[in-house]
């Protein structure tokens, strides 16, 4: 018998063949992503053609044939580019307005405050979260504003007839002392009344009341700074100052409007709604319209708001509106289990909202508020139209300025205005999207 | 709850702040804060209100302001500026957030009887204008039928116009812009044959376009605008003392009285002089000012004639003639009365 | 509650007391007072000798105008961009993601000067032109375009339009019936547009053309002002609309796209997979099965992209377009009517943010029940 092996059994695998040419490499990447299908093919070269005709003007515009340096505007006037000279010329203008140059250095350190503020509260890794806003929310806005503005204001108070008492800090003083010892003496029957134990509820007022009071005292001190008045601000600093003194102060009064809302008393609720959806309902500009023509008509004789701040209010109003609205959608996905097992639990209103419903509302709609921000960002270009001059506005003032102005002058303050805009935007909106992604791999 | 209190708090607080700008008087107040604020032109306009890169002001609306300064504190550099638009220009004065507004504005009935303020005198006589380009070809404002013209929206600017084609029965087309900066550039581009706005802001306008040579101011001005300092009504010791700075200034011109030469004027046998720098007779004290006020005004800022060719005279980039604001024994329309 | 009412109050009072001492009465009567300045493009009569009334009426029209365009362009180019950013062409879908994230970031107001300026200073002068094609030239002074004067019978023409509609809804509803009978979809599109195009047009041809186009006059001699495009001749589109019309468009078209783009990512990738394996094309797939699924997902920030863009194209102000708030502003500054210019402008907002809201739930609700 014999055994005959002409079958083959291969006891190695093959090398594996490279895949066909078209399909790896920069040919395949192009096949598949770019020239898949015939109509593909055709778009891919119009979207190219499209490209080629809008980036290459750009291009030639900001990069070859610019004007990088010259001393006035004889170096811009034949120039087919952007005049980046000019930029450089009037840079500091763009970031400080018209604030004294001697005193830019408070301007600076209210910036670099802010970063050193701003940067670990923004990194979740960081620790000390708690003390990062109260350094942000509680220390950081007096600072800044003593160091802008200079401080050292005069209260000399008004309430108290001049017949008893000359106008005078001492006034001043006195008046604050006795508004607080009746806000607290009422409070205190309030608690009274309703059978609550005083301490609870007149102690917090205390403390709001006294941090009040260390605030004026340290406005009305006198540092040895120049004052600088709001009219010379001007450039990034009145954009930073608008956006964030708007988002600061729209942040509480949008969570009451965002509670009021969804208030069980219907008078509360009612109101809130109105005001939400009226400041919702107009466009920006005629609530800065409203805030700059018809506030000081609001106003009892003798008081005046400066320009700046009358701006400020209508955009935190303004904002705060929106702000509500994105909260409430926050409070609207907390599960009503977590309401019903607060209150089971015997808690208040007030302390079922600050212990366990905000904090949940809160830091779900992060993403919407630095998306809200944003949006309040861009809008601060608004203020130019009642007549502040913010950093857009600094700009084309200056692009017709008589030391300057050439035909690609303006042009080239736009694109830098536009370029400057969009990092900051562009960041913040990267920001929010990286934590609503970490939000995401949280609640996975 | 205590957000609540808070909020309240911050109002009242704020209320309390705020209520410390009322008083009695516009003077008194203003010596007690030791400067006099005043509403300047916020869009630049050069020769009248405007900043440079330092952010140092400049024009003659602004040297009004310094002369009152110069009365008041006998210092020149005691006054704040607020730039006021068009729009906010009335109420900021209405409501006390400044002194005087000394910016550009045209003293008109309407204005001096129902808003609140009142105008103290002429710093310039101006009219309004046109500018177009030399290449139009055009000579007289006669001419523009059919044009387009680019104006700032919101000041008598754009009735007069309405008016001046309506009478002359032109067909025109207006194109209205928010701020100056757009007008100008707007016109720079070619929107339109012919900018429009005062005389004396086409003059400072042109400087800042591309090729100011190409571009010509018609003759023709189509309105009666004079230009004032305006104070708001009902504080006549204010009113007074404004106007009267206003009058020593063009009085000092008068005189012959100037920055340089009136120390040694101070030795003249003309009673005029005598009176005006306060040696004889005393017409400070009745208006709240020391009996040198007017010695100081010219001694520091320096009189009308200084002030005009300082600003936008001739010799200026400007380059304006005094024309109507020569003064009245010159031919022109400027004339004050005698300080006695 | 009481100190509100007390704020409220204080406020009243201070008003009064402060219009009272500016010498301004309050009320609605400065409406019938004469305007007495121009504007640069009405779209019903209008000159300096009308009121402040008719006045605002004008740059109410003109919001609506710009608006409305403005709405249906930026529809159009959202759908397009959003669809675009899920095309599986890398090329197509980073263009369209670069788009998206340039304009987004950048201020509308920073646009808006950016395209009216480069646009004004990109075009020829006001006696030169450039002629797209017969009859339409652009120059300085804005698109040039013939005007169509309607003639008598005119109205004949315009009614045959509802008639049209009318008879299509007819037709839609036959064909639905059809299909569910037989199986077999009558060719509803093309009759349909037949219909649309041929009722009005057999109407214009039975009057007798009741229409005459006006073409724009173009002088090339004579004094300079008097060359250029004649005013009275053709219709004139001016710079100021277009340069809104365009920042408008493309700003919010921005949002549009990533709206779409969520709408049709929300939509279950199975639906899609269903659709592609019942042997629907690409095209046929999105128009059919993924786009109305995702157009409830859509609708309601839709909605609120749309109310933006109203509320933005008051913008026109910073650009001379004489939309309600420019004209309002003007008016404002003349009569010192602050209270009563501001209140107007709220009520118009406010009544179009409730109008729409209103339509947009409507069609909302309608496009919801499609889901079983």
């Amino acid at each position: 018998m014999s055994v005959t092996t002409d079958t083959f059994v291969r006891d190695d695998l093959l090398p594996a063949k490279a895949p066909p040419r078209n399909t790896v490499g920069v040919v395949g990447w192009l096949r598949q992503n770019l020239f898949s299908t015939p109509l593909n093919g055709v778009m891919t070269i119009i979207i190219l053609a499209f490209i080629v005709w809008t980036v290459t003007p750009f291009i030639r515009f900001t990069l070859i044939d610019a004007v990088w340096t010259g001393p006035d505007r004889s170096v811009c006037a034949t120039a087919t580019g952007a005049c980046w000279a000019y930029v450089k010329a009037y840079l500091p203008q763009f970031i400080y307005g018209r604030y004294p140059i001697g005193e830019r250095w408070r301007v600076d350190l209210v910036f670099v405050l802010l970063l050193i503020g701003l940067i670990p509260m923004l990194i979740p890794r960081v620790p000390y979260k708690a003390l990062n806003a109260i350094f942000l929310i509680g220390v950081f806005p007096v600072v800044a504003y003593i160091l802008l503005t200079g401080g050292h204001h005069q209260f000399v108070g008004s309430l108290i007839p001049s017949s008893l008492m000359a106008p005078s800090p001492l006034r001043f003083a006195v008046q604050y002392a006795v508004f607080s010892a009746v806000i607290l003496g009422l409070l205190a029957l309030y608690a009274r009344l309703a059978g609550r134990p005083i301490s609870r509820t007149t102690t917090p007022a205390a403390m709001i009341l006294g941090y009040i009071a260390v605030i004026l005292v340290l406005v009305s001190l006198d540092f040895g700074l120049v004052p600088v008045e709001t009219a010379n601000w001007g450039g990034l600093l009145v954009t930073l100052v608008v956006a964030i003194t708007g988002m600061v102060a729209a942040f509480p009064l949008g969570i009451l409007l965002a509670l009021g809302r969804r208030s069980n008393m219907p008078v509360v609720s009612l109101a809130s709604t109105i005001f939400i959806e009226v400041w919702r309902g107009v466009p920006l500009i005629t609530v800065l319209f409203m805030a700059s023509v018809m506030l000081p008509l609001f106003l009892p004789e003798g008081v005046t708001f400066d320009k700046l701040l009358r701006a400020l209010i209508g955009v935190t109003l303004f904002q705060a509106a929106y702000m509500a609205e994105t909260i409430r959608g926050g409070l609207q996905a907390i599960p009503r289990g977590q309401y019903e097992g607060a209150m089971a639990l015997g808690l208040g209103y007030w302390q079922m909202m600050r212990k366990i419903i905000l904090p949940q509302a809160l830091r779900i709609v992060i993403p919407g508020i630095v998306g809200s921000f944003i949006s309040l960002f861009k809008d601060t270009t608004l203020v130019i139209i009642i007549g502040l001059y913010d950093f857009l506005g600094q700009i084309q003032a200056s692009a017709n300025d008589a030391k300057w102005a050439s035909p690609v002058t303006g042009l080239t303050g736009y694109i830098f205005a536009a370029m400057v805009f969009w990092a900051f935007c562009f960041a913040m909106s990267r920001y929010a999207a990286f934590t609503e992604r970490r939000l995401d791999r949280g609640r996975r | 709850m205590y957000r609540k209190i808070a909020s309240i708090l911050a109002g009242a607080t704020m209320a309390l702040m705020a209520a410390t700008a009322a008083s009695a008087g516009t003077l008194e107040d203003v010596k007690a804060k030791g400067f006099v604020q005043c509403g300047a032109n916020g869009g630049n306009l050069i020769g009248f209100g405007a900043t440079d890169e330092k952010g140092e002001w400049s024009g003659i609306d602004v040297d009004f302001c310094r002369a009152i300064a110069a009365a008041i504190f006998n210092d020149p550099t005691k006054v704040k500026f607020t730039p006021l638009n068009a729009k906010e220009r009335f109420t900021a004065l209405q409501s006390g957030e400044v002194d005087v507004l000394s910016r550009n504005t045209t003293w008109t009935m309407s204005r001096d009887s129902s808003l609140g303020l009142q105008f103290v005198g002429v710093t310039y006589y101006d009219g309004q204008g046109f500018m177009v380009r030399k290449s139009l070809g055009v000579s007289s404002a006669l001419e523009l039928s059919g044009a387009k013209v680019c104006t700032q929206t919101g000041t008598t600017t754009e009735l007069n116009l309405a008016d001046f084609f309506r009478s002359h029965n032109m067909p025109y087309e207006v194109v209205a812009y928010e701020k100056n900066e757009e007008v100008l550039q707007a016109y720079e581009a070619g929107r339109c044959d012919a900018y429009t706005t005062d005389a004396s802001g086409l003059y400072a306008e042109r400087l800042k376009l591309t090729a100011p040579d190409d571009h010509m101011i018609l003759p023709e001005i189509i309105s009666k605008e004079p230009l004032g300092p305006a104070v708001r009504q009902g504080d006549d010791k204010w009113f007074t003392l404004v106007k009267w700075t206003l009058f020593a200034l063009l009085n000092a011109e008068e005189l012959g009285l100037t920055k340089a030469n009136i120390d040694e004027k101070k030795t003249s046998d003309n009673p005029e002089i005598k009176r005006f720098l306060g040696i004889e007779g005393d017409f400070g004290t009745p208006i709240g000012l020391s009996s040198d006020w007017a010695y100081n005004v010219i001694k520091q800022v320096g009189n009308y004639g200084e002030i005009f060719d300082a600003n936008i005279g001739p010799s200026t980039q400007l380059g304006i003639a005094r024309g109507l604001n020569n003064l009245w024994s010159k031919g022109g329309i400027q004339y004050a009365p005698p300080i006695r | 509650m009481l100190v509100l009412g007390w704020l409220v109050w204080d406020i009243i009072e201070n008003t009064a007391r402060n219009l009272q001492k500016a010498n301004i009465a309050a009320g609605y009567g400065f409406l019938e007072r004469t305007a007495g300045f121009g504007i640069i493009q009405r779209l019903v009569p209008y000159t300096e000798a009308s009121s402040y009334g008719r006045a605002l009426f004008i740059g109410l029209l003109n919001t609506l105008l710009v608006a409305g365009l403005g709405i249906i362009l930026a529809t159009i180019l959202g759908f397009i961009v959003g669809i675009a950013r899920l095309s599986s062409n890398w090329l197509i879908s980073r263009t369209a993601a670069a788009y998206v994230e340039i304009l987004r970031n950048i201020p509308l107001l920073l646009q808006l000067f950016f395209w009216y300026f480069v646009v004004l200073r990109s075009l020829p002068g006001m006696r030169e032109k450039w002629t797209l094609f017969d009859g339409v030239h652009m120059n300085i002074g804005g698109l040039h375009v013939p005007r169509l004067v309607p003639g008598e019978g005119i109205w004949l023409v315009i009614a045959a339009v509802p008639v049209a509609i009318a008879a299509m809804l007819v037709v839609t509803r036959w064909a639905h019936a059809h299909q569910a009978r037989t199986g077999i979809r009558p060719p509803v599109g093309l009759i349909n547009t037949a219909l649309f195009i041929g009722l009005p047009l057999a109407a214009f041809l039975a009057t007798g053309r009741p229409l005459h186009i006006d073409l724009p006059v173009f002088n090339e001699t004579g004094p300079l002002l008097r060359r250029g495009f004649q005013a009275g001749s053709g219709m004139t589109i001016i710079p100021e609309f277009v340069g809104l019309l365009l920042a408008l468009t493309l700003y919010t078209a921005t949002f549009i796209a990533e709206v779409v783009r969520a709408g049709i990512q929300g939509v279950n990738r199975g639906q899609t997979e269903a659709a592609r394996s019942l042997g629907l094309r690409s095209g046929q797939t999105l128009r059919l099965v993924v786009l109305p699924q995702a157009m409830r997902i859509i609708i309601p920030p839709l909605t609120n992209q749309y109310l933006n863009l109203t509320k933005n194209s008051s913008l026109a102000v910073a650009i001379a377009y004489p939309d309600l708030v420019s004209v309002g502003g003007t008016v404002l500054n003349q009569t010192g009517q602050a209270v009563e210019i501001v209140s107007i402008w709220m009520l118009f907002y406010l009544g179009l943010s409730f109008l729409t809201s209103a339509v947009m739930g409507y069609f909302n609700k309608r496009v919801a029940l499609v889901e079983r």
